[in-house]
């Protein structure tokens, strides 16, 4: 027991939880291609659809395609070994769909500008132009960050920074920052960005760090009534700042979506840190609270509860519920099986390819295939709480259950509200939707994820200090302070 | 393109998409086993690799008891859990002051043997560290529980 070498025998079993998870970079490969082979075969399909000879665009867009993520892949192999196998696969397919439903859109808007005689604007060769970008982000964070929890030390910095980026659109003048009605935008000359995408990876790490030094704060108990404990008034502070904030993001840059995303988010962190259900109802309370005064101070929530009520009696009005029912006229023309990938006409939804792609989609792959999206989304969000819930830190743990809570939210907004489940709110899809900012960020974001994850799956390191410290106690042999009776001579069974 | 060709594809096309989807559910499936300690069933591409590699030679078939009032007792392994303690249905039944009614468990988990502490008053030893939780057991490592010294042998 005391040999030597023993201390460095203890290192081999002392591995608990006794999980030695296998790394799988081959099934993230293997997986990446079969994506990549959906994806091409989606791209064919398209062309062949639109009665149009195969081109050389096909090769062109299929090897940008499998190039892109056979970088993103060996990256993830050489700076994560351990991440989760399935994230980066699920992420291509949705970019990879996303972009062949904007290309056969950018078809079909050429189609019409050629019979109008109008410019056209193509929108696909700009987007894998921002999934090149948003990969290199995302090689850049992966290579950046090789410790998520680095990152609780700029925690206050990160902070201030979002919540800059949040509020500049609003500060600016509309003629810098207003794209059809939302003031979420940074024009710069050549391009702009929604800072507000960013903002929002940026707050969520400093209320993941936020909240693990405070967490005690949030857990205080205060009186009981009807035997429920209320948190204390003054505990409030930061979830009504948070509400303040969102009814600032709706009455300054008037974007419901976000400022319902922020919200979640701040809710769904709060109640992971405390595990206190009474959190989500004081946000869901003063969530309605917030919703009824802003449907009764600004007309342009009234015309969205109207539209989301009748879109059929909004449809002639500006701003009407012609862009939603022409939405749901696209899904039920679609029905179960979808009328086949470029053989439907997506392109009769106004923003068919950033806010109304998954009606696109929903037309051209049915419910079938809108399912399957909705699924991979799910996969993609629950790997990624698999990674938070086995990752040993408290920060991590918030950080990545807000990361991978994000996307579901985002899925929720959006195709809740093309589907009419709830009040339409312009916000992106994640992956699918054309955007620079959305995908540029959503990269960032998974590439969180993956750190995470793979923080969670990496054994942990061989030399633990604890066996060391523990050794004299252990080496003790026990000592007998009285002698038993002689021993009657054991049995074996 | 003709009629039927589009219909195909169509339907070719979803049923590509929900192929990818259970294959992701299947590494999901194989992950869920490899963290609950069972032989982990990789996905189909990876099988092969996995059946080569020899196992035989290297698993415990006996525990063997190198101190303590039992020094000599051997049980075989036949992949049943093996409980260890004071109390009479244990399958190494130890007379023993140091040992609890209930002290430990051996068992099995894919072809490892692992052990735990059942909650013993003066606790298990694997080598050095003291067990709180499921353990590893290496060939030929003393577990030493009270005044008993067991390990696991070829």
């Amino acid at each position: 027991m005391s040999q030597p070498g023993a201390g460095s025998r203890a290192a081999q079993y002392a591995t608990n939880p006794p999980r030695e998870m296998p790394k799988r970079s081959g099934t993230e490969l293997a997986l990446l291609a079969f994506a990549a082979f959906i994806v091409t075969s989606a791209f064919v399909l398209v062309q062949a659809n639109q009665e149009q000879e195969l081109s050389w665009d096909v090769v062109w867009y299929g090897l940008a395609y499998l190039a892109i993520f056979a970088v993103a892949h060996l990256a993830v192999r050489r700076w994560a070994p351990y991440a989760d196998p399935l994230i980066l696969p699920c992420v291509a397919l949705l970019n990879g769909i996303g972009l062949v439903m904007i290309y056969r859109i950018d078809m079909a808007q050429a189609e019409r500008a050629i019979s109008l005689s109008q410019e056209v604007t193509e929108n696909a060769p700009r987007q894998v132009l921002f999934t090149v970008l948003a990969l290199a982000l995302f090689l850049a964070v992966l290579i950046v960050v090789p410790d998520h929890r680095t990152l609780t030390r700029y925690a206050y910095t990160f902070g201030l920074v979002g919540i800059v980026a949040l509020a500049l659109p609003a500060l600016l003048p509309s003629s810098l920052s207003e794209v059809n009605g939302a003031k979420v935008w940074l024009k710069l000359p050549g391009f702009s960005i929604q800072p507000g995408e960013f903002a929002k990876i940026l707050l969520m790490i400093f209320f993941a760090s936020f909240l693990v030094a405070k967490r005690d704060l949030f857990m205080a108990a205060g009186k009981r009534v009807l035997g429920v404990e209320l948190p204390r008034a003054r505990d409030l502070g930061p979830i009504l700042i948070a509400a303040v904030a969102c009814l600032g993001i709706l009455v300054f840059e008037k974007d419901l979506g976000t400022a319902l995303l922020f919200f979640g988010i701040v809710l769904v962190m709060l109640y992971v840190a405390t595990e206190r259900i009474i959190w989500v109802v004081v946000g869901l309370g003063l969530f309605l609270g917030g919703a009824l005064i802003a449907y009764q101070l600004f007309t342009h929530v009234q015309q969205r509860v109207a539209n989301w009520i009748d879109p059929l009696a909004t449809y002639d009005d500006p701003g009407g519920g012609y862009q939603i029912a022409q939405g749901l006229f696209g899904l039920g023309t679609g029905g179960v099986f979808g009328t086949g990938l470029g053989a439907g006409r997506p392109e009769t939804v106004p923003e068919a390819n950033t806010d109304f792609i998954t009606a696109a989609l929903g037309e051209e792959l049915g419910f079938v295939g809108l399912a399957a999206l909705l699924m991979i989304y799910l996969l993609l969000a629950m790997r990624g709480m698999r990674g938070a819930l086995a990752v040993r830190d408290t920060f991590g743990k918030l950080l990545g259950g807000g990361l991978s809570f994000t996307i579901i939210m985002q899925v929720f907004v959006i195709v809740g509200g093309v589907t009419k489940l709830i009040p339409m709110t312009g916000i992106t899809t994640p992956f699918l939707s054309y955007g620079g900012s959305s995908l540029l960020a959503n990269y960032i974001l998974v590439a969180l994820l993956l750190r995470i994850s793979d923080a969670a799956r990496r054994p942990q390191p061989a030399a633990k200090p604890r066996p060391q410290a523990q050794a004299p106690l252990a080496e003790a042999h026990t000592v007998m302070v009285q002698r038993p009776q002689p021993a009657e001579g054991g049995r074996t069974e | 393109m003709p009629e039927l060709v589009v219909q195909l594809t169509r339907a070719g096309f979803l049923l590509l998409l929900w192929l990818f989807v259970l294959t992701a559910l299947r590494v999901v499936r194989s992950d869920l086993y490899a963290a609950s300690g069972l032989r982990v069933n990789v996905p189909s591409f990876r099988r092969g690799k996995e059946r080569k590699k020899p196992r035989g030679s290297k698993t415990p078939r006996q525990l063997v008891v190198t101190h303590g009032a039992l020094a000599g007792t051997r049980i075989a392994l036949d992949g049943r859990p093996i409980l260890i303690g004071r109390a009479d249905d244990s399958t190494l039944v130890l007379d023993d002051d140091y040992a609890s009614t209930r002290h430990a468990r051996l068992s099995l988990r894919g072809d490892e043997w692992y052990v735990e502490d059942l909650g013993s008053t003066n606790g298990t030893y694997l080598d050095r560290a003291k067990v709180t939780a499921p353990l590893r057991v290496p060939l030929g490592v003393p577990i030493r529980i009270g005044k008993t010294v067991i390990e696991l042998r070829p």
